[in-house]
């Protein structure tokens, strides 16, 4: 994508976005699409999906067979640049040694950012998700209902392109009508873990995916979403056209250089692009918001990476979207006599209320899929997941822990990695061949992803002492899992090993019996939001219900720092739906001068 | 070397000696790696070859083993090639000469363990392991495979067979030629997606 250098910063924007991926290309795209003169900085390098994507590469072309390494954590031909748990030159702090408090945080310094990677599971929070308090007692409900959001839903499913299928269950919204994309039909595994853990009352239905299962209807989706707008249907319209369906062949996480999965790369930024009224100054690491003497924000001052010098740029309005935690960094870096404990913090809530997913995994071999007649499994990775099905237990206080999860899983001839061998009988030679024949595929993995409920202890703070190396102080992190979601992960562990049995298969390893060994860190499940949420009431909030902040209403928070909790239901399309009424919001604030 | 790497392989090289007796010294030195790691933002979609990265640390001696063992574990099909014509080994060689703890770890356990199987074919027949006869190859890697009981002081060397059967099927399976002898066919652009054959829902009962 033609990017500018900071020698072409023009002198002022209408607005600065900082932060590429979910929120930020969602955000360039709506106020693009609406006429709004766009600034967007990108810390990381430009990338290009159409060129750098791995498409088709076996393990044998990668250096160790593309395992999964410090520097590549998710494998060689992960499309992730300058990112991972670990980023150089931007280290991070925890407050504790202990491993249990201790936050993962995960980045990805490129165009995009984790957009080009993420598992592209794209489910609605349902109704209960937004109203987890009313509900239970606990954490914090969200200002607004999912009959405020149902309609943003929509819309950016039909930009992004999802598929999947309406089952009418329970806290698991349907879309409407043309919405959707088909979903690709289930694999032999899948069908048959479907029909035996029937039995046991747990269902299995067509995930949601943001992936072209077919083209997207380019001919009526644009009026849809831009009416009154013949310019933005244009060119939204040329830009699906650009888009090809699904050939259900090499890993999503690898990117897609044929645009048919959803990365903010090549969805949300070439329509922003082709407006005329964007331009992208990538390698632009955000270290402070700038404010005017009324205390409005005004520009965004930055480090240019190429350069290393500090710049300020200028705007009416500035929308973080940076990830959580950057975005929660920025507004703590932004000082003032004004706002000496931070941008934004009248409240003291920046920083806090951190949530991740919870996750843990168990896997397990199945001799009912040994010797599978061959045929070609890859499709487009996940096809089918178990939605939370215990909300009524749940509700009677059946389970001991106050919110659920839903399981992903993964079975299938796929791609051969270099783990092939696995636990083979001794022996080599003909016998061995054919002992890894037979069992290849017959190997099954299930994932638990649930709802953490925020708590005080998991926040995140500026660390005293530690700076990255522009100088900008870093986050320190303070981090605790409650009891609700160490029951729910020892639950998982449970509910795998009975899924394991009902199927035949043998569990492999053992099933934790205490949730403390099942339940995998803090962040390492990459689905932290909180840090700036939103409320109806100022004093216990950094936001109201469109992402402006109470104390700076000329600044927006279009990432998942926001969210008063964190469904089981992956974070990323919420993310999206929240930005694009925010900015929707925001124009309409902009048009009335009232910012 | 980290310190526990180096201590693994003394206790390794240790036992290799005694029960060989003529394990060369001079090979006892675990050769350190001084390439660089891949870093974050390597190029992807380009073949890589072993040895491009970061310098190869077997011997000429340590290679020809390798090899040779690789085509003994996994033989060939009918017309197929075998691991060493598909740089198995040499991707093994990677793997152990590797920057990273995390796969160099096997550096001092495959070193050692292919030393040994030189000195004990030289033991047993006077010349090097890839210069025996598939009879004489198996007898000494029915001894280390672990499908009969194996002597505790062989235990090392039963550790590297382990590794090295783990590394050789990783590496064969993982090739072209691999994938399609386990039976993997996908990679292929496909129009539809069309989930599983007649053939497959009645193996598993779902027709």
């Amino acid at each position: 994508m033609p990017l500018i250098s900071e020698k072409e910063l023009k002198a002022s924007y209408d607005v600065i976005i900082v932060g590429s991926g979910a929120g930020g290309g969602q955000s360039a795209y709506t106020l693009t699409m609406n006429g709004v003169k766009v600034l967007l900085l990108e810390a990381g390098r430009n990338y290009d999906p159409l060129t750098e994507t791995a498409m088709f590469q076996t393990p044998s072309s990668a250096p160790l067979r593309g395992i999964s390494l410090e520097d590549k954590p998710f494998g060689f031909f992960d499309a992730t640049v300058d990112g991972g748990w670990q980023v150089p030159d931007e280290p991070y702090t925890n407050a504790s040694t202990e491993a249990e408090n201790k936050f993962w945080w995960w980045r990805a310094r490129m165009l995009g950012g984790r957009t080009n990677h993420w598992g592209r599971i794209s489910l609605r929070n349902g109704p209960y998700d937004f109203k987890p308090y009313s509900r239970d007692g606990l954490g914090v409900d969200w200002p607004m209902s999912y009959q405020d959001v149902a309609p943003y839903y929509d819309k950016v499913e039909m930009l992004i392109g999802v598929y999947g299928s309406n089952e009418g269950l329970e806290n698991t919204p349907d879309s409407p009508e043309g919405c959707l994309l088909p979903p690709p039909k289930a694999r032999a595994g899948e069908l048959y873990i479907k029909k035996h853990v029937a039995k046991l009352g747990i269902p299995v239905i067509p995930i949601h995916r943001a992936i072209l299962s077919t083209k997207q209807d380019a001919d009526n989706i644009p009026a849809k979403l831009h009416p009154g707008n013949p310019r933005a249907q244009g060119i939204l319209a040329e830009s699906m056209r650009q888009r090809a369906a699904c050939f259900w062949a090499t890993d999503c996480g690898r990117g897609c250089s044929i645009k048919a999965n959803y990365q903010s790369t090549t969805v949300h930024l070439p329509p922003a692009m082709a407006t005329g009224n964007l331009d992208i100054l990538p390698n632009a690491m955000a270290r402070a918001v700038t404010l005017d003497a009324h205390g409005k924000a005004n520009g965004v001052s930055f480090i240019d990476k190429v350069t290393g010098r500090e710049i300020t740029a200028k705007a009416r309005v500035v929308i973080l979207a940076a990830s959580s935690a950057e975005s929660a960094r920025i507004l703590l870096n932004s000082k003032s006599a004004k706002f000496p404990d931070g941008l934004a913090n009248s409240s003291g809530e920046v920083g806090k209320n951190i949530m991740d997913t919870v996750g843990a995994s168990l896997g397990g071999q199945v001799p009912a899929f040994e010797n599978l007649p061959i045929h070609n499994e890859d499709g487009a990775g996940d096809h089918v997941y178990v939605p939370w099905w215990l909300y009524k237990e749940q509700k009677a206080g059946k389970l001991g822990f106050a919110r659920g999860y839903h399981i992903e899983f993964s079975t299938g001839r796929r791609m051969p990695n270099v783990g092939v061998a696995g636990p083979a009988k001794p022996g080599y030679g003909k016998s061995f061949k054919e002992d890894l024949r037979r069992t290849y595929g017959s190997f099954i993995g299930f994932s638990g992803r649930g709802e953490m409920i925020p708590n005080k202890d998991s926040f995140c703070d500026l660390d005293p002492t530690v700076k990255d190396k522009w100088g900008i102080p870093v986050l320190r992190f303070h981090w605790k899992f409650s009891d609700h979601e160490l029951k729910q992960a020892l639950h998982m562990h449970q509910t795998f090993a009975q899924m394991i049995e009902a199927i035949g298969g043998k569990v492999g390893g053992k099933p934790a019996t205490d949730g403390a060994k099942a339940i995998k860190p803090g962040g390492f499940i990459i689905h932290e939001v909180g840090g700036a949420i939103m409320g109806a009431d100022r004093k216990k909030s950094v936001t109201n219900q469109w992402n402006q902040c109470w104390d700076v209403p000329n600044l927006l928070i279009n990432d998942g720092a926001p969210f008063c909790s964190n469904a089981d239901k992956n974070p990323t399309l919420t993310i999206m739906a929240l930005a694009w009424r925010a900015c929707d919001h925001l124009i309409e604030e902009m048009r009335q001068g009232n910012l | 070397m980290p310190r526990r790497v180096a201590l693994k392989w003394l206790a390794a090289a240790a036992a290799g000696m005694a029960l060989a007796g003529r394990v060369d010294l001079a090979a006892a030195q675990v050769p350190t790696q001084s390439g660089k790691p891949i870093g974050t933002d390597p190029v992807l979609n380009k073949d890589y070859q072993p040895g491009e990265l970061w310098p190869l640390l077997m011997t000429p001696a340590q290679r020809r083993a390798a090899a040779a063992l690789a085509d003994l574990i996994i033989p060939p099909e009918e017309g197929g090639r075998k691991p060493s014509q598909l740089a198995v080994h040499e991707f093994i060689d990677e793997w152990i000469s590797s920057p990273y703890d995390q796969t160099a770890k096997d550096r001092p356990v495959v070193l050692a363990g292919l030393d040994f199987l030189d000195s004990e074919a030289r033991k047993r027949h006077q010349v090097v392991f890839a210069d025996l006869n598939a009879g004489q190859q198996a007898g000494i890697a029915d001894a280390l495979c672990g499908v009969t009981p194996t002597a505790p002081e062989y235990r090392p060397q039963v550790k590297f067979f382990d590794r090295f059967r783990h590394l050789t099927a990783g590496g064969y399976y993982t090739t072209p030629q691999g994938m399609k002898e386990l039976g993997y066919v996908g990679n292929r652009p496909t129009p539809t997606f069309d989930g599983p054959t007649p053939e497959a829902l009645k193996h598993l009962g779902l027709a």
